[in-house]
């Protein structure tokens, strides 16, 4: 009942608030986008039989010179911006999403049974994520990908990339979900209908799993959220560095590194039109995390 | 006190161990050490009788335990890609990346404590709600488009400032500066920005948010009531309360600037220790990234156990616990 009341509050809140209304709508048409890319584009960025250099380097519709075929201009391979972003916003929400899957479903299930069993097995846990929180996630993300490079072989690198990655992301994230699942099971963990379920014979897992979860959900909904944030921006920095996706399968960070190299040279479009995006898109899925955040905790309201 | 301290010394002790076990397992078990070192015409008896002499046939003890001493010594190996001994690789690159992270920290601090303090005692102005959401979107502009921006306004745009490099440097005891030269501070300006806007966004919310929450407290309260200037109040008895978790906080930062600042001097071809970190990374150069790491880890300790024995003299309730 509590839950459903709060459901309403949050849904009254939202049309209160017409920055989580502008983020929900370009969090939406951006995966809306992703996942219908093939669909949308009028080109596939990884075919290479599907665009010309002959339309390179064109601009924008609205500059001189634009063709109303290619709506953002093309880069210097005659590729669509249009279609290349979808195709990247897809790559970046696929690895973002699955990493943010992996960590939560990996922390979740370490804090319950952290926060459950306490003892031994929680201080095992918590000093690994203490570690590991003293190390920022970009350097253990780098640190994951240098080991994949140098204990896979060289044939299976290039068709693993992105799982690699998305296990690197994945690694770097689990700990905030570990700690919050953790302290937020102590909590329940005092609660009667906890030690009733305890005591009625349950076994460990359905008390985990069936009665704590979902009472602990609110606070782990508004860290997927910042976290799929973090996750998509982690792997844009990494394919920027090159250290993440290789150029014939661009995700947005290997898009914006792309275009590092038409900066000089005018062809502003390359650069900015997919940084604009990744910015737009990381912005509001922030903006709903933080309008989140305020719905599950009214005290900061 | 003295107990306090020795035992913070331990637990360094204890992490640098651990990192450096981290360090030699990366080196003895990402890919193979005599394979990397030697060339296809290398005869397999070759091989083998240098696995001998290297001591990799040895207990994996007594090999921890060479490698630890060896590295005690300053002996860090040798680089896999430029046969150059690892130590002095990093050596050379230690102060640009230092230079550019205190730097960085130092525009963090001064402009975001400040901030902090003001949008926690207006908090419902205009410029607070302008500035909360300036440091939302500072939060989601990753920092090489922070960098990018800077790049293409300054140095391409108006042409004010270099785009990448360190400038004109000054070797100062084996110490390489650009703190002494117009030219390094020109080039300094954009990297160190770059690297502080985002550490700069967390100092100034936790300010803002340990502000408020000493501005509830009853002591806060008894002060107005008896009369004290507001003005002292805030600056004096809050914000004093206020510094203890910031110190904290810096600690915790300085990794967080070491860390980005792979990413910063990636995209001003900052010649520092995280570029050559991704360099080791790309080429699987498994001695220099060890080394970076065990480097990286002793900065950090370092800072933490500063930080704790700050803490010893900010607050006094630390030190009268132990006498008990």
């Amino acid at each position: 009942m509590i839950a459903f009341i709060k459901r309403y509050e949050g849904l009254w809140l939202f049309t209160r608030s017409p920055a989580a209304i502008i983020a929900a709508i370009v969090a939406f048409f951006s995966i809306f986008g992703a996942i219908f890319a093939p669909l949308i584009a009028s080109v596939n960025p990884y075919d290479l039989a599907s665009f010309s250099l002959m339309d390179g380097l064109l601009p924008p519709v609205w500059e001189d010179y634009g063709n109303p075929k290619f709506l953002l201009g093309t880069d210097d391979q005659g590729r669509d911006m249009v279609s290349s972003i979808l195709y990247g916003a897809r790559l970046s929400l696929i690895i973002g999403i699955s990493a943010m899957t992996i960590a939560t479903v990996l922390g979740v299930g370490l804090g319950l049974a952290a926060g459950y069993y306490g003892g031994r097995f929680d201080m095992i846990v918590m000093r690994i994520a203490d570690i590991q929180l003293a190390l920022p996630a970009i350097l253990t993300a780098l640190l994951i990908d240098g080991i994949a490079r140098g204990i896979l072989p060289t044939e299976v690198q290039q068709d693993l990339r992105v799982a690699v990655l998305t296990l690197a992301i994945a690694l770097s994230l689990w700990v905030n979900f570990a700690r919050t699942a953790r302290a937020s099971t102590f909590v329940q963990m005092q609660k009667e209908y906890v030690q009733a379920a305890i005591i009625m014979g349950q076994r460990p897992i359905r008390v985990m799993f069936v009665h704590i979860l979902p009472n602990i959900l609110g606070p782990l909904l508004v860290i997927m959220t910042v976290d799929l944030a973090s996750a998509i921006l982690l792997e844009a920095t990494l394919s920027f560095l090159g250290i993440g996706l290789p150029a014939d399968s661009p995700s947005l960070g290997t898009l914006i590194r792309i275009g590092m190299q038409f900066m000089l040279s005018g062809e502003w479009w390359i650069l900015w039109i997919p940084t604009v995006f990744l910015v737009a898109l990381v912005i509001s899925i922030n903006i709903l995390g933080d309008f989140l955040r305020d719905v599950f905790n009214p005290r900061l309201r | 006190m003295v107990y306090f301290i020795l035992k913070r010394l331990i637990q360094s002790v204890f992490v640098m161990i651990a990192v450096a076990f981290l360090a030699f397992s990366l080196f003895r078990f990402v890919g193979d050490p005599i394979t990397q070192m030697t060339g296809v015409e290398t005869s397999i008896e070759d091989q083998e009788r240098l696995r001998e002499e290297l001591g990799l046939n040895d207990p994996f003890v007594a090999q921890f335990v060479r490698f630890t001493g060896d590295m005690l010594q300053g002996d860090f190996g040798y680089s896999y890609r430029t046969r150059q001994p690892v130590g002095e690789m990093i050596a050379t690159r230690v102060p640009a990346t230092l230079e550019l992270g205190i730097v960085a920290l130092l525009i963090s601090l001064v402009v975001g404590i400040p901030t902090g303090v003001f949008t926690a005692l207006r908090p419902r102005g205009f410029a607070t709600q302008t500035i909360l959401l300036t440091t939302l979107v500072g939060v989601s502009i990753p920092t090489f488009v922070i960098g990018i921006m800077l790049i293409f306004l300054f140095g391409v745009q108006l042409g004010w400032l270099p785009t990448f490099g360190r400038g004109g440097t000054v070797q100062i005891g084996g110490w390489e500066t650009s703190l002494f030269t117009i030219d390094g501070w020109r080039a300094l300006i954009l990297p160190a920005i770059t690297l502080g806007v985002y550490q700069l966004t967390l100092t100034m919310r936790l300010v803002r948010a340990e502000m408020m929450e000493v501005l509830r407290s009853d002591y806060i309260r008894f002060g107005m009531a008896r009369g004290v200037p507001m003005r002292s109040l805030y600056f004096r008895h809050a914000l004093a309360n206020t510094m203890v978790p910031v110190i904290t906080i810096i600690g915790l930062q300085f990794g967080g600037v070491i860390a980005f600042s792979i990413v910063t001097e990636s995209v001003f071809q900052w010649p520092g220790m995280g570029l050559l970190f991704l360099e080791s990374i790309r080429f699987v150069d498994i001695p220099v990234m060890g080394v970076y790491l065990v480097v990286i880890a002793f900065f950090f300790v370092l800072v933490n156990l500063i930080v704790d024995l700050l803490y010893l003299a900010i607050d006094p309730r630390l030190r009268v616990k132990d006498t008990s």
